[in-house]
């Protein structure tokens, strides 16, 4: 078992299932026998705001929030909360994104734009970036609303933790009539 | 069984398996999960009480009767909470109580962050932090167990990153043997007239004299030695990020933040070269060890304001030798691309929403309150010029309408929720007319306690166990405590509503107008009811953007070629409100077909 601490922020707006992809990730690492923190916020942020959940896991895990700049991947669920997380990534890290642009208030009342060219930026900063099209991946699987189960399953394939325990901690959390097609999602992802 | 949990379901399963009978809150960020996962407990009778005071008050009751019970609250409730605590230190308790903080340093969902150690120096009663979940449930137990053992209710205080982290946690079975509640009759010790007072405040200081001892020795305060350079006190989750940033040197880990253990404490300066203190907010810690005569620094280079993060914390630590390599890079907004902000917002369908837009356009003074509407104050509604705790709308609204000129007095308008309403806010109402004040109350009553997440409350017509109760009836109440011109609006109807604001405010006496529909978040079924889908039709549209000024997240807005740009309606996020069709002045939204 490896000494080190894997650190693992998921970023993306309010109501987009965050926190339960985050609690996938971390029963996964429970049930492969490691330590486990995580944190987020709850309360305003709720409300359409932004969210960071932080993940970590390892042999033992002091800080339930990912130390600044020491970030090993960063799971992005919007394209602009994706790149707004990127200082608190460590040089080399790796990016898995969907892409999916959410306008904020400020650009659906026309007052300001979506930035243009994200996915170059980010590439140009971290070239281990991945940029999936997540929807389209999902309706594969039978809906595209299971989205972020295909971004799970390309974040899972660059850990080193076996594929029984995500199956295992999906079976778990995810209801069971949607099981099926989380589980296609999922495998899809690791093909990515 | 291991099980991930975070610190707020922790705690309630620590109430569980202490066998606690009772337990009660109001519901506050960071605090609100612990009873929302203590219902899964069927031992345990859980209730939302209409204040932090009432909870109080109903969780001493049972204490009174014999059983453990357990009250939580986020920080700022215990201000609300502050008259039973301070009594209840010197009264005692019968059965284990403990009474649980959640603070909110960086104030993630806060009006202040204030530092409730002080409260258990301040009251007198121990206090517990935790600082992880395999804590939060142990603590809980140590909480209700050192509550009996020395007659005192025990504070147990968490931080948002308790609270809200999670972690692996072992379950473990319920307690069994503890007495049955049941009537004891003991007056000397629980009618605090000043005789009786009088004999218990020196058993309060005697107790705290004994618990300070006893510290020395508990577990939950535990000497680290390692390089025995650098020594640092610490508790709850700035532990953790000691350890993190600094594994090498020597750690103090408080369990018991109040009473302090001089005695350990003496030990371990003697141990190290340099001793330091990590604590969030206040000197709490550091002051007192520095007044027993110990050489000790922190806050001098550790920030008062805000949370600590490791980054923080290796920045603050840079210049002070203590074997830390290189300055952290601490996360600043990207230079190369300007993003913009993702602030909260009203839902799409929010019955606040239209209330707001026409506060604004009557250029209304609005004297605000805690709740989802206090993001009125956000543009493009930008209709908020006070919101300062629970309730205070009201009694803003009376005192500033007692010094303006009669013109001005016509634009205060307080506005507050219903669960706010009930919270502290009547009591506001029953001086804003009993002392004839001309001022105008919004009630919004969207049937929940939205912004924690919705909550019942005693005008949502259930209780937390999701039992049917009574619903308190808030245009009666308003009519008991004398308001005669109370009115029930339609806020979904925009004329309708402006004309009532227009009327009231315009009358020289107190009114209230409640707004009567519910939140869209509500779960429970028949109470929300989702309306037809709304789209534009865009050769109608101008592009004159009115539809806007609502800041409705449903309504987009789309550059055209050439053109001036049209309004857009994601039929995904509309709820059929109607408000924005109301705004339109040449029939561009309607009904989609």
């Amino acid at each position: 078992m490896s000494e080190q601490v894997t650190n693992i922020l998921l970023v993306g707006v309010g109501g987009q299932g965050i926190l339960l992809a985050s609690e996938i990730l971390s029963e996964t690492f429970m049930l492969a026998g490691f330590d486990v923190k995580k944190s987020e916020i709850h309360g305003m942020s709720q409300r359409g705001g932004s969210v960071v959940s932080h993940v970590r896991y390892g042999r033992e895990v002091f800080s339930p929030i990912v130390p600044e700049g020491e970030g090993d991947i960063l799971f992005g669920f919007e394209l602009m909360e994706t790149y707004r997380c990127l200082p608190l990534l460590k040089p080399g890290a790796t990016v898995i994104a969907n892409d999916l642009r959410i306008p904020p208030a400020s650009v659906l009342m026309g007052k300001e734009r979506y930035p243009e060219g994200l996915a170059e930026l980010i590439t140009a900063r971290f070239p281990d970036f991945l940029l999936v099209d997540g929807q389209k991946l999902a309706a594969r699987a039978g809906n595209q609303r299971a989205a972020n189960t295909v971004l799970l399953g390309a974040v899972s394939k660059r850990l080193d933790v076996a594929e029984e325990y995500w199956l295992q901690a999906l079976e778990a959390m995810v209801p069971r009539k949607a099981l099926d097609v989380n589980r296609k999602a999922f495998l899809l992802g690791r093909e990515l | 069984m291991k099980e991930i949990l975070s610190g707020n379901e922790a705690v309630a399963r620590g109430a569980y398996e202490s066998g606690v009978l009772v337990a009660t809150a109001y519901p506050g960020t960071p605090s609100t999960e612990i009873l929302e996962n203590i219902i899964r407990y069927k031992e345990i009778n859980a209730s939302w009480s209409p204040n932090e005071k009432v909870a109080l008050e109903v969780a001493m009751g049972a204490s009174f009767a014999g059983a453990r019970s357990l009250v939580a609250m986020k920080h700022v409730g215990v201000n609300v909470a502050a008259d039973p605590l301070f009594t209840l230190s010197y009264t005692g308790i019968k059965g284990g109580l403990v009474l649980v903080t959640a603070d909110d340093p960086e104030m993630h969902s806060s009006q202040n962050e204030q530092d409730n150690r002080n409260y258990a120096r301040f009251a007198k009663v121990p206090m517990l932090e935790p600082g992880d979940s395999r804590e939060c449930k142990e603590f809980t137990r140590l909480a209700l167990e050192l509550s009996e053992r020395y007659d005192t209710p025990v504070m147990l205080r968490t931080t948002t990153r308790i609270s809200h982290g999670k972690s692996i946690v072992d379950l473990e079975e319920r307690v069994s043997s503890l007495p049955t509640p049941a009537l004891v009759k003991n007056a000397a010790k629980q009618v605090m007239l000043p005789s009786n007072a009088r004999v218990r405040h020196p058993l309060v200081e005697e107790r705290m004299k004994r618990l300070s001892e006893a510290a020395d020795t508990m577990a939950v305060n535990r000497m680290e030695l390692r390089d025995t350079g650098v020594g640092i006190i610490t508790s709850g989750v700035c532990y953790q990020y000691v350890r993190e940033v600094m594994p090498h040197v020597s750690t103090l880990k408080l369990g018991l933040v109040n009473p302090l253990p001089a005695g350990l404490i003496r030990r371990f300066a003697a141990r190290v070269e340099r001793l330091f203190v990590v604590e969030e907010l206040d000197p709490f810690i550091e002051e007192q060890v520095k007044a027993m005569g110990i050489a000790v620094s922190g806050k001098d280079f550790i920030p008062v304001c805000g949370e600590l993060t490791p980054g923080r914390l290796r920045q603050a630590f840079q210049g002070q030798d203590v074997g830390l390599d290189e300055a952290p890079v601490l996360p600043a907004e990207p230079e190369d691309v300007s993003l913009p902000g993702r602030p909260p917002n009203m839902c799409p369908g929010c019955p606040h929403r239209g209330v707001f837009y026409t506060l604004n356009r009557l250029k209304a003074y609005v004297t605000g309150d805690i709740g989802c509407y206090t993001l009125g104050f956000l543009p493009p509604l930008s209709s908020m010029e006070t919101c300062v705790c629970m309730g205070a709308s009201i009694g803003n609204a009376t005192g500033t309408v007692k010094v303006v000129s009669e013109e001005e007095k016509k634009k205060v308008v307080a506005v507050i929720g219903d669960s706010t309403f009930l919270h502290s806010g009547i009591t506001g109402l029953m001086d804003m007319v009993y002392n004839n004040a001309h001022s105008t109350v919004v009630i919004l009553d969207n049937r929940i306690t939205a912004m924690t997440g919705r909550q019942d409350n005693p005008a949502s017509g259930f209780t937390l166990m999701d039992e049917p109760a009574h619903r308190t009836d808030l245009a009666l109440l308003c009519k008991a405590v004398g308001v005669k011109h109370v009115r029930v609006v339609n806020p979904f109807d925009l004329e309708e509503t402006r004309r009532a604001l227009q009327e009231e405010m315009e009358r020289p006496e107190t009114s209230v107008i409640i707004t009567d529909k519910p939140c869209v978040l509500v779960k429970r079924e028949g109470v929300f009811k989702r309306g037809p889908l709304y789209t534009v039709e865009v050769e109608k549209c101008t592009g004159c953007k009115a539809c806007l000024g609502l800041g409705c997240p449903a309504i987009q807005w789309r550059s055209t070629d050439g053109g001036k740009g049209v309004s857009f309606i994601d039929p995904t996020l509309c709820t059929g409100c109607d408000v924005c069709r109301q705004l339109c002045k040449f029939d561009a939204i309607g009904r989609a077909k």
